[in-house]
């Protein structure tokens, strides 16, 4: 009946690890943009399956992982609107989408 | 084998390949989007096994919802050639791949140790009735986290008039 909260801690940990992946590795600004809104999917999981554990304990039945989850993709939202606008101003600037086109501030 | 158990591990491996899709083995940066609608289309199902209902309606709502269409605006704004697609998947495909699977067979082996050190908790009853409900996550969001909500409005607020500014014509 319960799911055991170790293997949604182990999804968890492998999605994030597939979006950090993609984040590093790939050179395509939008595929950044997704593989991070990926990692932000894999912590709320892992919030959202540690809240299932309070629930059961009896009177200590508390929402805080929950809330958290909403708050994390509300400021998820509002960074991936933010992110597009400044794809949208590097392609108007560098006509690219490759992150290695805008290495101006590059050590 | 449960129901619930079985849900799980389908929406997971789901939710798991098309993650793998999304960064590693689709050309086209349009199913890219889509792979990143499935995973979260699967892990709102995982929300609804974890007594999670609102916030997998509000997973649905936004990321399958909003943020996707974003995405597709975005790129349907771009004008992509041919030639912008290129440079992601050709010849690293093997090494990727070999990445990709190497790490994620360390973070298992890493989860399976963390959660057997520290002896995670399980849950042990069903969760109380109403739990993770609208009614249930509305009282607590508007009078014990009600600062939190206003400062969360105070962002999207901020992040409405940057990406404006950001993606005018000129910035003078």
């Amino acid at each position: 009946m319960n799911i055991p909260i170790d293997q949604v801690i182990a999804l968890s940990a492998m999605l994030f690890v597939i979006g950090s992946v993609g984040a590093l590795a790939r050179r395509n600004v939008l595929v950044m943009l997704m593989s991070i809104e990926l990692m932000l999917n894999a912590v709320n999981l892992a919030l959202v399956g540690f809240n299932r554990v309070w629930a059961g304990v009896e009177g200590a039945a508390r929402l805080d992982g929950q809330i958290f989850v909403v708050m994390i993709i509300a400021v998820a939202a509002a960074e991936l609107a933010v992110g597009l606008g400044i794809v949208l101003a590097l392609i108007r600037n560098r006509d690219s989408l490759n992150v290695d086109d805008a290495s101006l501030l590059r050590w | 084998m449960s129901f619930d158990l079985f849900f799980f591990y389908a929406f997971g491996l789901l939710a798991v390949f098309s993650a793998i899709a999304m960064v590693g083995f689709v050309r086209h940066i349009v199913a890219s989007a889509m792979s990143l609608a499935v995973t979260t289309i699967s892990l709102a199902g995982i929300y609804v096994l974890l007594a999670a209902e609102l916030v997998a309606a509000i997973q649905i709502l936004i990321y399958a919802g909003a943020v996707l269409v974003l995405f597709l605006f975005v790129i349907m704004l771009l004008n992509l050639r041919e030639g912008d697609f290129a440079g992601g998947v050709s010849g690293w495909n093997a090494f990727k791949l070999a990445g990709i699977g190497g790490s994620v067979g360390v973070c298992v082996l890493l989860a399976a140790r963390v959660s057997e050190l520290f002896a995670v908790a399980q849950p042990t009853a069903p969760p109380p009735q109403g739990f993770g409900g609208y009614r249930a996550l509305g009282i607590v969001l508007y009078t014990e986290y009600v600062v939190p909500l206003e400062l969360t409005g105070l962002i999207l607020l901020a992040a409405i008039l940057g990406a404006v500014v950001l993606a005018k014509r000129s910035l003078d």
